[in-house]
């Protein structure tokens, strides 16, 4: 790649990450925090924002992070203070600011009218920025005459360093070289003010200069030269209009120098020695006590990462598989082999484990759009609303993170529009004004659980049972649970015109929330208490490339359950057992029943149902939190297993999640448990069944 | 043998961008993301000369030409501010600390190979 291009791609890159910076620090900001280390790290993503749009000459960008740069540094200099109305103008800007970046990086422009209206409001917020043009203090450049010939000749130059010249690394002789740049030069040295060698300060600056300079310059070139020494030194530039051969020269010459003389008599001193003690003691402590927020990074690229997994990956069933072969050989596990296997077994798992942790990301990414969208949705349907987010430096892997943002949208945009009442009704039923949405993430038994909760008015069962039964979704007489009346919502086709508005329609229902969830091998459940709120819980895998699994044979086949998924297993007695018809059959279970199924049956892998009481029971939990048991013919124990996707190598099957390849080669399909009960009533095809482990056995 | 520069700054895009720039000009470069960062450089590295930004996290600038000019095997180390400041105050402050001198953000590449040769002895 060209390299502007890819310092282009960084750039864009780093500014969404300092837009990150820049909402999480107005949040915190708006919520009170306003220390100097907030409003400094809002400064400085905008500033950084800023810098970088200049290098690419996105003008446009440039000049609103400036405006919006001007309006953050009178807050940070306390010349402004951040009310609520300003932070809402600042957390606009903040959302702008974004779009501003978006639209250069596709290489479009936004219409004036989305920049002119926050440029107005920060004009008004600032009193108008002043120009500092105070001249540099501790200046002792002489202005020369005003009545500066056009086009001077000749320019004689003093020049005395003090001793801060030195200290700040610039070197004379090289400015005498730049002024060569510029004509021809005659460099006179004074060294008059040199002190015998015993008194001399290793620091101090005893030497002078003068220069006539023979050149066709102005006078700003020669001051240009001197640019970086101004106030560190005594500096006089002056035009000579000199007529060939002029005798006046050299006496004049002196009177400049009789003049630097007199004017330096006492040489300042040196760096304060008492000063650099207490320096050195405040670097020790910034040293020593380093931001424990700061972690040393690098960056790589995520091609690299999944390579890597990928092979790791290999490696676990490879491991596996030279476990098989030694256990098939024979070989005592107290042997040498055997032990240094189970080593290899440890480390294999280490290293998969540590690879995967490559991967993993904070969902602080995706939390951080949210507020924008709050905003948006809570401007669009007049509601007012606080978002409280909780655990954004929970980690899971960044697929998931990626792929979340999408239903996660979606939920808040519901919980706003479908959840939060009107601030008119929130009043009248005696709630605060402003609504709450909370978006939680945690980690729960190896999964990751997002939480989106409103405190609104809860499901209105009896308009969703009526419109279930509107759309033929269920039988008007049916008795349905209240949690399963909720989980109406998530049915295909629930979602209907009439409940489509802007925000949350878009023609997307719930159901397709719940695929996409699904499809990472997640569950979405709702909660709600009317009145108070409903909450929806998203339960998703850390890593799309390895589970943890069940092994079980069902018939002749190998299969693998998700072990997320199982409760427990159990040995059914004959008492407990109540068959319904030839195929179903319900397990009595410390008082209640759980429907069971027969997997082998439901696959089609046999025609007659297993006796229960031969067979061995797994009480799994489905989605909505409901309870079955899976029936095998035997169980092998429970093993991490690579997941290969059944849809990349063959296409996707109800029941079947994915496959991977066991230790002796062979490979097993992964069980789709909440598919497997919701479609065991229907009738599955069952030779597709078949055909998708035998075709993917050929594959492998 | 060709100079070294050291560029201190908390953008990767300011970071690439000097870094290919003063590659191109012929430079070694040394790169850190912030004051503290560039002190950890100086432990085992001595840069011909030090561009740096001046809004830095954990140290910025002013902090870290301070702390330059307190070491003793820094104390004569050329030091550039790269800035999009235009502050005259900040200018001031900069000095003040020991800064050698200054380049306006977004910066000319030639100027500021030009001003960064001016510098090096």
């Amino acid at each position: 790649m060209d390299p502007m291009e890819e310092i282009r791609q960084t750039f864009f890159q780093e500014c969404e990450e300092q837009l990150g910076e820049l909402e999480t620090g107005l949040l915190n900001m708006q919520a009170g925090n306003q220390s100097a280390d907030t409003v400094n790290a809002v400064f400085r993503a905008v500033h950084s924002i800023k810098g970088g749009a200049g290098i690419f000459g996105l003008d446009e960008l440039v000049k609103f992070a400036h405006t919006f740069e001007t309006t953050l540094d009178s807050v940070r200099c306390g010349r402004m203070v951040a009310t609520s109305g300003v932070m809402l103008i600042l957390l606009r800007a903040a959302d702008v600011l974004a779009d501003l970046v978006h639209a250069a990086r596709e290489n479009t422009t936004l219409k004036p009218e989305q920049t002119k209206s926050l440029i107005e409001e920060f004009t008004k917020l600032n009193i108008e920025p002043t120009e500092t043009s105070s001249p540099l203090a501790n200046v002792s450049v002489t202005q020369t005459s005003l009545l500066v010939p056009l086009h001077p000749h000749n320019w004689k130059i003093t020049f005395c360093p003090h001793p801060e010249l030195y200290v700040k690394a610039n070197e004379p002789a090289l400015l005498l070289r730049d002024l060569r740049r510029l004509g021809e030069v005659e460099v006179v040295l004074d060294t008059s003010r040199l002190p015998e060698l015993h008194q001399m300060d290793p620091d101090g600056a005893y030497l002078s200069w003068t220069i006539l300079l023979q050149s066709e310059c102005d006078e700003a070139s020669v001051r240009d030269v001197f640019e970086f020494v101004e106030g560190d030194c005594d500096l006089n530039i002056m035009a000579m209009i000199v007529e060939a051969d002029n005798p006046e020269e050299p006496p004049e010459f002196f009177d400049g120098f009789e003049f630097f003389v007199s004017n330096n008599v006492e040489l300042p001193p040196a760096l304060a020695a008492s000063e650099k003690p207490e320096i050195i003691v405040k670097i020790d402590n910034l040293t020593t006590k380093p931001d424990p927020t700061a972690t040393a990074t690098i960056r790589v690229d995520l091609e690299r990462v999944d390579r890597m997994i990928d092979l790791v990956g290999e490696l676990v069933i490879n491991e596996a598989m030279l476990s098989q072969r030694v256990l098939e050989a024979g070989i005592v596990r107290a042997s040498g082999v055997a032990v240094a296997l189970e080593e290899l077994e440890h480390l294999t798992r280490e290293i998969q484990d540590s690879v995967m942790a490559i991967r993993a990301q904070p969902v602080r990414s995706v939390f951080q759009r949210m507020p924008r969208l709050v905003r948006e949705v809570a401007a669009q349907t007049g509601k007012q609303v606080r978002l409280l987010t909780e655990g954004e430096s929970t980690e899971v892997d960044k697929t998931v993170i990626e792929r979340i943002a999408d239903p996660l949208t979606h939920m808040i945009r519901n919980a706003i529009d479908h959840g939060l009442e009107t601030p008119e009704v929130r009043q009248a039923s005696g709630k605060p004004v402003e609504g709450t949405v909370r978006l939680a993430a945690l980690h729960r038994s190896g999964r990751i659980v997002v939480e989106v909760a409103d405190d609104g008015a809860g499901i209105n069962r009896n308009r969703v049972k009526a419109k279930a039964i509107e759309n033929h979704l269920i039988n008007a007489d049916a008795t349905l649970s209240d949690e399963e009346i909720d989980n109406l919502i998530f049915m295909p086709g629930f979602s209907t015109a009439s409940t489509v508005t802007d925000i949350s329609g878009r023609g997307v229902g719930m159901d397709v929330v719940r695929r996409s969830v699904q499809a990472l091998g997640g569950r979405i459940t709702i909660s709600s208490r009317p009145g108070l709120g409903s909450t929806f819980t998203l339960s998703l895998p850390l890593t799309l490339a390895v589970l943890d699994g069940m092994v079980v044979n069902a018939a002749a086949h190998t299969l693998i359950v998700p072990l997320g998924a199982i409760l427990e297993t159990l040995q059914p007695r004959a008492q407990d057992v109540h068959p319904l018809d030839r195929q179903m059959s319900v397990l009595s279970l410390r008082g209640g029943y759980v429907p069971m199924l027969d997997v082998a049956l439901a696959l089609g892998y046999r025609s007659e149902a297993i006796d229960p009481t031969k067979s061995v029971a797994l009480l799994v939990e489905c989605e909505g939190g409901s309870q079955s048991v899976l029936l095998f013919d035997t169980i092998q124990g429970q093993r991490q297993v690579v997941i290969k996707s059944l849809e990349a190598n063959y296409r996707a099957v109800p029941g079947i999640a994915a496959a991977t390849v066991m230790g002796d080669g062979r490979v097993a399909l992964i069980l789709d448990v909440d598919s497997i009960v919701s479609t065991s009533r229907l009738e599955l095809p069952r030779v597709e069944m078949m055909c998708a482990a035998d075709t993917l056995m050929e594959a492998s | 043998m060709s100079k070294t520069v050291l560029t201190v700054d908390d953008s990767r895009t300011m970071r690439d961008m000097l870094k290919h720039s003063l590659l191109k000009a012929g430079f070694r470069v040394l790169q850190a993301e912030d004051g503290l960062d560039g002190l950890e450089v100086l432990k085992t590295e001595q840069p011909d000369v030090i561009v740096t930004d001046l809004n830095m996290p954990r140290l910025d600038g002013f902090g870290f030409i301070e702390a330059i000019r307190s070491h003793v095997d820094h104390k004569s180390m050329p030091v550039l501010i790269l800035t999009t400041e235009v502050d005259s105050e900040k200018k001031i402050r900069a000095k003040a600390a020991g800064a050698t001198g200054w380049i306006v953000k977004p910066f000319d590449p030639v100027k500021l190979v030009d001003a960064i040769r001016r510098v090096a002895a």
